[in-house]
């Protein structure tokens, strides 16, 4: 029992919207579910998962490293995700990354040293009338990032 | 909340939305609905349907417009196992950004369109795939999917009807190609998306290897107003003979970046004025017609063109998603290339060599040409290795990341040699020395 009766709740739902025979289908699911509570994707979170869904590890393993927003090695509280794409950029996407890079002291790939924050760079998130772009934690998405709503952002979370 | 700016030419999809009135109780407000229960209760032949849709001349908004009839026609009429309905919502083409507005402002016009799709080809069982970056728009669409049920619209025996469907939402996690509708069979099944050859399509071998319809969201948004005014009536909103309405998407260097809902043939100025004309009064340079793979046109071409299908292919481009993007004159057009490249590059699943190793390859001449260590043999080279891209793969990610690069050097050239002569770039917008 490697997660909580609740994540464990959470892959069952998720394997009703399949056919019985099909829970290879909601490994993306269930390895989502399982990176919301552990953070990242731990080989024993995947054999853990695989176990679940009554699969090799290594199909689900194989699922981890090919989905971007999977994390495959340990990162920050919070994962700051920039989009890089040419209509963010046309907007100053570079810029706010180049903010963030020098307001954390850290470059893309890097985590704070006090484990708060880690940087990545991130494809586009479908919000491309609203750049800068950036998402914490795949789930929060915020836009027209000026070096001002930064800070207000880092703020909020470092609370 | 980019669609709300109230400047839509001619509205149906987006018509009196705020952002808040998105739930069941507003849809049926609007009328919402009333289509599939009304092709229940008529117990409507399929064939009407498919006819109404072709009559409409809706074409699939995905970005390869194809008929939506033809397709809906190519699934077999008995086949004896389970057939599937998918909508595509995993748009992540650069400069794409409808999809994300149609599910948060008019969740239930997705849900009635996948009604009535599913109803005209027999299906009984749908996903709606979407992009896991947008978490919240999945999450709301979870909700509106609960509401519909619990009203007696999805699920068993509808309305006493006999027919039955079952709606479940699927999230990817963070992969453009899983939106190539064979890789998102492949992320559907759990595994790597990595895009199978066609054919066979997915209509004769889908999900689970049955029987699959895909169609984008815009697609099947607007099949219940095809439905509610008659094909006839929607294909005559559209100008210069081209059916119906289109929502472009423009971003860049416009003053009101957003959505806009027009009638197909709007001009392509005309466009440009109700997204503000360009930011801060500068001069447009080039644009991007139809997200981030279509062939880059010069803004003279631009100024007079019609948005529909035919006359941007005429001017040597595509229509493709929408996705305009505007680039003024101080832009630079190989670092706007290269980051296309990049884009490309990154998103490659690696399966054909050609893709693999060649939008590698673009990226790396790119770069140097853009730092101004480029030789004039590179521009050659550049469009060769981009050439041997192009239908030598699986999918039609390879000829998206080569489109690009043969129209920015076809158009934009002189820029290219210019970095070569001078080794450096001239824009403000390129590298700081
Ligand atoms: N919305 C987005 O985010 C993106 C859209 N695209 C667009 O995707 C387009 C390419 O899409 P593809 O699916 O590769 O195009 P395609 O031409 O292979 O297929 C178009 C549709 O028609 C169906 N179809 C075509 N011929 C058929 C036949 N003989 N029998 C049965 N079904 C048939 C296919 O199954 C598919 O659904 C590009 O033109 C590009 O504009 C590309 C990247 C991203
Ligand atoms: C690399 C690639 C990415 C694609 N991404 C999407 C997408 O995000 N959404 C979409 O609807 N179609 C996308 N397509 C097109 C689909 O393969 C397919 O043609 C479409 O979903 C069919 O729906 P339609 O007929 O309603 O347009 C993509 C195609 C390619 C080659
Ligand atoms: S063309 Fe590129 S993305 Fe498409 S299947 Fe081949 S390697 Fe994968
Ligand atoms: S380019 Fe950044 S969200 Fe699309």
């Amino acid at each position: 029992m490697l997660l909580s009766e609740e994540s464990y709740r959470k892959i069952d739902r998720e394997l009703e919207k399949f056919p019985p025979t099909k829970k290879r289908s909601a490994a993306i699911a269930a390895l989502t579910v399982a990176q919301d509570e552990k953070g990242w994707l731990s080989p024993d979170v995947i054999k853990e998962v695989a176990n679940y869904l009554g699969l090799p590890a290594i199909a689900v393993g194989e699922v981890a490293s090919f989905y971007s927003m999977f994390n495959t090695s340990p990162v920050g509280k919070y994962k700051i995700a920039v989009c890089s794409n040419l209509p963010c950029e046309m907007t100053g996407s570079d810029q706010a990354a180049a903010y963030l890079r020098q307001k954390l002291g850290i470059e893309f790939g890097e985590t704070t040293p006090d484990g708060l924050f880690t940087l990545v760079a991130s494809e586009c998130m479908g919000a491309c009338g609203d750049g800068p772009v950036i998402m914490v934690n795949n789930k929060n998405m915020h836009m027209r990032m000026t070096n001002d709503k930064i800070d207000r952002l880092l703020e909020e979370l470092k609370q | 909340m980019t669609c709300l700016h109230g400047r839509h030419a001619e509205p149906l999809l987006f018509r009196g939305l705020t952002g808040d009135n998105w739930t069941l109780a507003d849809y049926v407000s609007r009328g919402g609905y009333e289509q599939f229960k009304r092709i229940l209760a008529e117990r409507m032949p399929r064939e009407r349907i498919i006819d109404e849709v072709r009559a409409s001349g809706l074409r699939g908004r995905g970005g390869a417009g194809f008929p939506t009839a033809v397709k809906w026609g190519f699934m077999p009429k008995d086949h004896p196992g389970q057939m599937y309905l998918i909508c595509n919502a995993d748009e992540s083409e650069p400069g794409t950004f409808k999809d994300r507005d149609i599910l948060r402002y008019n969740p239930h016009a997705v849900i009635e369109g996948m009604l009535i799709a599913a109803y005209a080809m027999g299906i009984t069982a749908g996903y709606i795939y979407i992009h896991g970056e947008i978490w919240a728009v999945y999450e709301q669409f979870g909700e509106a999917i609960r509401q519909a049920r619990e009203a007696g619209l999805i699920g068993r025996d509808l309305q006493g009807s006999g027919f039955d469907f079952e709606l479940h939402a699927f999230h990817g996690y963070g992969a453009y190609i899983c939106g190539e509708e064979t890789a998102l069979l492949e992320s559907m099944e759990g595994k790597r998306g990595q895009p199978r050859f066609k054919p066979p399509f997915p209509a004769t071998n889908g999900l689970y290897g049955q029987p699959t319809t895909i169609n984008n969201v815009e697609t099947l948004a607007y099949v219940p107003f095809i439905m509610a005014m008659g094909g006839d009536a929607y294909a005559a909103l559209g100008r210069n003979n081209c059916p119906g309405t289109k929502i472009f998407c423009l971003s860049g260097d416009v003053a009101r970046p957003g959505n806009y809902e027009v009638p197909l043939g709007i001009s392509f100025p005309e466009l440009l004025e109700l997204a503000g004309g360009m930011k801060d009064g500068l001069a447009m340079k080039a644009v991007i017609p139809g997200g981030s793979s279509s062939p880059v046109l010069p803004a003279e071409t631009m100024m007079q063109l019609n948005m529909d299908y035919d006359s941007i292919a005429k001017a040597g481009s595509m229509l493709g998603t929408g996705g305009v993007i505007v680039l003024n004159e101080t832009r630079c057009m190989v670092k706007a290339l290269l980051n296309l490249s990049r884009f490309y590059w990154n998103e490659s699943c690696g399966q054909c060599t050609p893709c693999r190793e060649g939008t590698g390859w673009l990226v790396s001449l790119i770069e140097r040409i853009e730092n101004g260590q480029g030789k004039t043999e590179d521009l050659d080279l550049l469009d060769n290795v981009a050439a041997n891209i192009m239908g030598r793969t699986i999918c039609a990610l390879g000829d998206a990341a080569a489109m690009p690069v043969r129209s920015f050097i076809k158009h934009f050239r002189a820029e290219f040699e210019y970095h070569i002569e001078h080794k450096r770039c001239p824009e403000a917008s390129g590298p700081r020395e």
